[in-house]
């Protein structure tokens, strides 16, 4: 593994290995001191052309408790009049030495570019990119963070197998994933992912917000909560954020209000209690309280979303170890 | 221009892909045509070996982005045109979209005034629909038909005019003048941020999507509206199967219209977008392997009448960047005759006689350049040609063409044919497959 750009690149065995590593690299977490030697002396960038202080401070968790140096390098400017060209910006950390680029970005595709210009780099030996969220593309991280809560509380608990699930897919379990999955990266990367990890997965979203081309994805939709809340019993519930500027009027117009969103395809406490006993709730944050999911739901027992974060951060040192030490497995290393 | 004109002799060559003949160039007009080998090389006469090649009336586009004035950083109305003459063409409209818009009689003259300066191809300002291309007010169409550009072909290309009203009565106006408008189909509202065709590729790799469906609206409607005043329409660059099929309807129906196709929507998908290189980003963008079975059937049966490059230079800045910050468009002068041949002559959907009407006939007569151009092989005619080895093979480098930008999205690829001769009024611009200066008419540009 070279780059980490789309979950669509990663086979079951890459991922299975990176939701492993990750468990090890948890496991480490509730130590007193936290801190790994793993990456001494390397250098990781964080570049967000995107603002983001969710995701940028998990990455530099992740890396700083791996002992990596950290820079944070914003480049914002979400238009494109920007100041600085993402080749510039590429040219000048490759020359500063970087081991590792992690890339959030407005635009899809740009850690793709990254990845494959040979700005970064030569196409033959480049500097690791990792992608932190492009545009509506990808978020591969967040899918492997949601895939690892899903197993750790879904296969490790109820499939007798050990602790986390280690060694473990998701065979057999359902997820619903709820919102706006036009604009949602997280929603193309837990498609991929998800399928590729032997789970089943229900797009729910009003049809306006579900891509043209969706039909040639990897599960199915559906345009009614509750029926798949209902008759399909899913084992996850995933809700999307959904941004207020989708709503009526200009070029958004893709819903005729917040209230009737949260009418048809909010999680509130009825909802909630439709589900199965056993099924998560979980939000990739930040939450709308009260649009896509009611207070009741997003504090409920039910609810791993703060688990989520705390997941964020081992998945991203696994992605972080796999990609610059070396690739091998992280098993007989002193972690 | 019929100085240093010197007379030449094309040995063996074979018009429209006919039997090999003897054509000989004097004058400026095609003097004699003789059984091969057989006509006399006199003292002073050129002799063209063009055993095996294609003679073809001089290649008309009439959709060329020249950018001067504006943007000489990616193409000059010099560049721009010999890279037409060595992509076989020997007129080319350009289009309006230039910085200060083409839309008064002063702009367009100072385009058809660089043109005869460079001396390349004939150049033939297209005149904006409407001021600035706000497409809020006409412009002087009137005074660019008859200014020295003698402008007969309308577009606000790049834009589309989406206001039915104006569209009307800039429909019903240029009749005046026997002009055309020629549309770019795109309801902009429908494409607000697009960035691609909308279809499986999009949704996946995560590029707003440009929806077929705004290119067929834009169509119909206009198809309606010449109908109803009686108006002859232009259809550029379609690029959709719907699209394809509206035209088809309308021509069924009697409705004066016509429709041009791209060499890149001619073989090119939108499968191309997932590496996110933006050399592969234009407007209309690149459609499903359906849509190019679609209009290369349209192209064929007569449905589209023209190929049309939509040459679209750009400098590197404006392509080395992220795609949704890149511009649209892509290079096309040097490319299309080799993109047309595999597409359509080697695939036997279509004739060199053919190729020879929706290159060049068709377009100079819905330009109304038809008594100089695309005119048949024959002696009497302009010399005014294009020779071509279809059975040369090339691998296209975007450093080693004429055209000042670098962004034709067939790097890398081989294509079949090439242009080895290019004849304006008996005149050569290109020999032996490399133009040939113009003499004593450009100095130090």
């Amino acid at each position: 593994m070279r780059h980490l750009l789309s979950a669509a690149d990663l086979s079951r065995e890459d991922a299975i290995r990176l939701l492993d590593t990750a468990a090890q690299m948890a496991a480490t977490q509730s130590r007193e001191i936290k801190k790994l030697p793993t990456l001494r002396g390397r250098t990781v960038v964080n570049l967000f052309f995107e603002d983001s202080t969710r995701t940028r401070i998990s990455f530099e968790t992740a890396a700083k408790r791996l002992s990596a140096d950290v820079i944070n390098f914003s480049a914002k400017g979400s238009s494109v009049s920007k100041g600085e060209s993402l080749k510039d910006t590429a040219l000048t950390l490759h020359s500063m030495g970087a081991d590792a680029v992690v890339v959030r970005h407005w635009a899809s595709g740009a850690p793709y570019q990254l990845a494959h210009s040979g700005w970064l780099g030569t196409v033959d030996s480049p500097v690791a990119v990792l992608n932190a969220g492009d545009g509506t593309h990808q978020h591969p991280t967040q899918a492997l963070l949601d895939a690892f809560t899903i197993r750790r509380h879904l296969v490790g608990r109820a499939g007798g197998a050990g602790r986390d699930g280690v060694g473990k897919d998701l065979t057999g379990l359902k997820v619903a994933i709820v919102g706006d999955v036009l604009h949602s990266r997280v929603a193309r990367s837990n498609v991929n992912l998800l399928h590729t990890l032997g789970a089943e997965v229900t797009l729910v979203a009003p049809p306006t917000l579900l891509p043209v081309g969706v039909e040639s994805w990897t599960c199915a939709t559906s345009y009614d909560l509750d029926a798949t809340l209902t008759g399909w019993c899913p084992d996850a519930v995933m809700m999307l954020r959904v941004q207020r500027e989708r709503m009526s009027g200009g070029s958004g117009a893709f819903l005729p209000s917040p209230q009737e969103y949260s009418r048809r395809y909010g999680l509130d406490k009825r909802r909630l209690g439709a589900l199965p006993d056993h099924a998560i709730v979980m939000h990739p944050g930040p939450m709308n309280r009260g649009l896509e999911i009611s207070a009741q739901a997003a504090d409920s027992d039910r609810s791993v979303i703060v688990e989520q974060v705390a997941n964020g951060v081992a998945v991203r040192m696994a992605a972080l170890y796999l990609l610059l030490a070396g690739g091998s497995s992280a098993e007989g290393t002193s972690l | 221009m019929t100085d240093n004109v010197t007379t030449y002799l094309l040995r063996g060559v074979r018009p429209l892909g006919g039997d090999a003949v003897d054509v000989l160039l004097s004058d400026g007009v095609i003097a004699a045509i003789e059984a091969p080998g057989t006509a006399r090389a006199d003292g002073g006469v050129v002799v063209i070996d063009a055993t095996d090649q294609v003679l073809l009336p001089g290649l008309v586009d009439l959709h060329t982005h020249l950018r001067e004035p504006g943007r000489e950083d990616a193409e000059t109305v010099e560049s721009g045109t010999r890279a037409a003459a060595a992509g076989g063409f020997t007129a080319v409209h350009a289009m309006a979209n230039t910085t200060p818009v083409a839309d008064t009689a002063g702009v367009v003259e100072q385009v058809w005034r660089l043109g005869q300066d460079a001396g390349w191809v004939d150049v033939h300002p297209v005149g904006a629909v409407t001021v600035g291309l706000g497409g809020e007010h006409l412009a002087e169409l009137g005074a660019m038909a008859e200014s020295k550009a003698r402008v007969r072909v309308f577009s606000d290309d790049g834009k589309c005019v989406h206001d039915p009203v104006l569209m009307r009565r800039a429909l019903e106006y240029v009749k005046a003048f026997d002009g055309v408008v020629a549309q770019h189909a795109q309801e902009p509202r429908l494409t607000q941020g697009s960035q691609m065709h909308e279809g499986v590729v999009s949704a996946e790799i995560g590029l707003a999507g440009w929806p077929a469906v705004a290119e067929e609206a834009i169509i119909a409607r206009d198809v309606l509206l010449a109908e109803h005043v009686g108006s002859r329409l232009h259809v550029c660059h379609l690029s959709t199967r719907g699209s394809v099929e509206i035209v088809r309807w309308a021509k069924s129906r009697g409705i004066d219209v016509t429709a041009e196709v791209t060499p890149h929507h001619l073989a090119l998908t939108d499968e191309l977008a997932r590496g996110y290189d933006p050399t592969f980003k234009v407007n209309p963008p690149l459609r499903t392997a359906d849509d190019v079975e679609a209009v290369r059937e349209g192209l064929a049966d007569g449905t589209i009448d023209i190929v049309a490059t939509d040459h679209a230079p750009h400098p590197v800045e404006d392509k080395d960047c992220e795609w949704a910050a890149a511009a649209f468009g892509m290079t096309g002068l040097e490319t299309a005759l080799s993109v047309v041949q595999q597409a359509m002559v080697d695939t036997g959907r279509m004739t060199w006689a053919d190729v020879a009407r929706v290159l060049s006939a068709n377009p100079a007569r819905i330009g109304r350049i038809d008594a100089e151009h695309g005119r048949p092989i024959a002696v009497g005619e302009p010399a005014t040609l294009a020779l071509v080895d279809p059975a040369a093979i090339r691998v296209v480098d975007g450093g080693a063409q004429q055209t000042a930008s670098v962004n034709t999205p067939f790097r890398g690829r081989t294509l079949p044919g090439r242009v080895t001769a290019t004849f304006l009024r008996g005149r050569a611009t290109v020999l032996d497959g490399s133009p040939v200066e113009p003499a004593g008419t450009r100095g130090g540009r």
